[in-house]
């Protein structure tokens, strides 16, 4: 098992720079996801760890051995691929029995090796089937049986879980999950699923257009945002745009709202507010004070979407549109065209640089 | 119901028509090379005489020689050096190489008699002459095309993530290619060497350019006899022929299931 560390990492393609200086560490034995749109670099940045690509500048290590010109056959790592590739001219034992057969490990070796891996994948009697004859699910373990049969140093994952319906992708996170707890070993998992993200890794680095936008706990980047990209793209956020007061910002209406988290910055300068919906409370009266709720904006109710254990509120306000998600507890539900109140914490405000 | 009926009628009966053209020549000869009659006069009379006279006949039975021997070598040169270069143009982008893929065309299309001219006069050139060397020097050069075009077909099936997980196990480039990429495109590898078999084995107006006397192939071999006067042990060892290498091709086509996965 080993760290991997990117550092200042460039490489385009003629005149398209898929990667521009991205410097990320990947700890020891962490489940690290790598979350952007299409196009954002994180598939170019992957295959750059992998060694399928080599940068145009920059470093990487793994487990503090500089890689960024050995070749992918030489660098120990599993990857588990988007489409599996799993070879379809030999069974499932044989898929998982190649990486260390190419080794040139001992027969009895490899075949107890390969049992294991087929047992921890919980395909252990499956193991004389050919992969067409295997559902996604299960091409899917044996995959993952395959790369990690050979102990490799950094476990990498394209979209390993892109193909599969979502029941059986909600199981296959669980289980990628609990399979990569028991053997520790770093796994660096590209995604644009940004609930995938959020359940199964320790730390999310964001990129966009070759950049890294932000990198952190899934918490710290859900909870503070640094910008609206993060924000909106990560979860889903209220965006107020206005002039910085400092402490908060002025909406181009007067209004003022409060904020008590996320960037200092000087008074007058462009600055954007992110709230998250389920922080938001919505209410018919307007005398309701509440002291920890300071924020407070009147609105109309345009559109409400129920969806069983929440509600969500479409909120007109000025012409903008606010979303506020309301767990559903059984009290009275608010009807559309209703005038409403909106309050909320400053605590739940981030204050975002423009730009 | 009955127009159903009419028109399944309609279309075995266009089967059969279709198989009587193919097939109704290949079995006249075949009959007739068992008929007492040199001269294809009825009434129908057996005899094995002519399999038995083809054994005499020592120019015959060594042309048939040169022409397997020729076409075995030629499709293993081809076979391999054809499947490499496939693989070289799917994995490598070079300068020029849409040029010189386009260039494997060309020869295709060439009427043999005038590739089997401008051989005769490059051979003379260079010094190669003429003889069986040059037959299947210009054997390989005819049917490679064939190999390269019906692998590189194949190869466009391949998905390239399979060289790429493989790699990533630790696979180096020799063992990648037989163990993964190679599995995959036997198929088209096999049916490359079946054309490049069939271009060497039928090839009559190349090799009659590059042939000397008494060194010929069994297509100029028969072309002379039957100038000097039929005789039914061409009949005879066509038959031969034929029977092999339908079997040959359905033994492969079993094998490796042409008509797709069943």
């Amino acid at each position: 098992m080993a760290g991997v560390q990117v550092s200042d990492v460039s490489r385009s393609f003629g005149a398209h720079k898929a990667l521009d200086d991205v410097s990320i560490d990947f700890a020891d034995g962490g489940f690290y996801a790598l979350l952007g749109p299409s196009g954002s670099g994180k598939t170019t940045l992957l295959r750059q760890i992998a060694g399928f690509d080599f940068p145009d500048s920059g470093r990487i290590t793994i487990g503090g051995e500089s890689v960024e010109r050995v070749p992918v056959e030489k660098r120990r790592i599993g990857m588990v691929f988007q489409n599996y590739a799993l070879f379809p001219n030999m069974s499932v034992a044989d898929n998982v029995a190649f990486g260390l057969s190419v080794r040139g490990e001992a027969k009895a070796t490899i075949s107890t090796e390969v049992q294991r891996a087929l047992d921890l994948v919980q395909l252990g009697k499956l193991g004389v089937r050919r992969p067409n004859q295997l559902s996604g699910g299960q091409r899917q373990r044996v995959a993952l049986a395959r790369a990690i049969v050979t102990k490799p140093r950094v476990l990498l994952l394209d979209e390993p879980l892109g193909a599969l319906d979502k029941a059986l992708r909600v199981d296959m996170q669980i289980e990628l999950k609990r399979i990569q707890r028991e053997i520790g070993i770093t796994t660096i998992f590209v995604t644009h699923d940004q609930e995938e993200a959020l359940t199964m890794s320790d730390r999310i680095g964001i990129l966009r257009d070759g950049r890294l936008v932000q990198e952190g706990p899934p918490e710290e980047i859900y909870d503070r945002p640094k910008s609206e990209f993060a924000a909106t793209f990560l979860g889903d956020a209220n965006i107020f745009r206005g002039d910085s007061t400092g402490n908060g910002i002025r909406l181009p209406d007067g209004t003022a709202i409060a904020s008590g988290v996320g960037a200092k910055l000087a008074a007058g300068a462009k600055a954007s507010c992110a709230v998250r919906p389920e922080r938001i409370r919505i209410a018919t009266d307007g005398g309701a004070s509440d002291a920890a709720n300071s924020n407070v904006l009147k609105g109309q109710v345009s559109k409400r979407i129920f969806a069983g254990n929440n509600s969500t509120y479409f909120v007109e306000r000025e012409g903008q549109m606010l979303k506020v998600i309301v767990q559903n507890t059984g009290a009275d539900r608010l009807a559309e065209g209703q005038e409403v109140v909106l309050r909320w914490s400053p605590d739940s405000t981030v204050l975002i640089a423009a730009g | 119901m009955a127009t159903t009926r009419i028109l399944e009628g309609l279309g075995r009966f266009y089967i059969g028509l279709l198989l009587a053209f193919l097939y109704l020549p290949i079995i006249i000869m075949a009959l007739m090379s068992f008929n007492v009659s040199p001269f294809y006069q009825l009434p129908f009379e057996w005899t094995t005489e002519w399999y038995a006279s083809l054994w005499q006949n020592d120019q015959l039975i060594a042309a048939t020689w040169n022409s397997v021997e020729i076409a075995v070598i030629a499709t293993v040169i081809c076979t391999v050096l054809g499947s490499a270069a496939s693989l070289a143009l799917y994995r490598h982008e070079f300068r020029g190489k849409k040029f010189l893929q386009a260039l494997l065309f060309p020869p295709i299309a060439i009427p043999w008699l005038i590739t089997g001219t401008a051989m005769l006069i490059f051979f003379f050139g260079v010094g190669i002459g003429r003889g069986l060397h040059a037959i299947l020097l210009g054997h390989v050069a005819l049917a490679l095309p064939y190999v390269i075009v019906v692998v590189s077909a194949r190869l466009q099936t391949f998905a390239p993530e399979l060289e790429e997980a493989a790699r990533s196990l630790g696979a180096n480039q020799w063992q990648v290619t037989r163990r993964v990429t190679l599995p995959w495109i036997m198929p088209g590898v096999i049916a490359g060497g079946l054309f490049a078999f069939a271009v060497s084995f039928d090839q009559f107006v190349v090799s009659y350019f590059l042939a000397t006397p008494g060194q010929t192939t069994l297509p100029v071999e028969i072309y002379a006899a039957i100038r000097k006067g039929f005789t039914p042990e061409i009949n005879a060892v066509s038959t031969i022929i034929i029977v092999v290498s339908m079997a040959l091709m359905l033994l492969t086509a079993r094998f490796f299931k042409f008509g797709g996965e069943k």
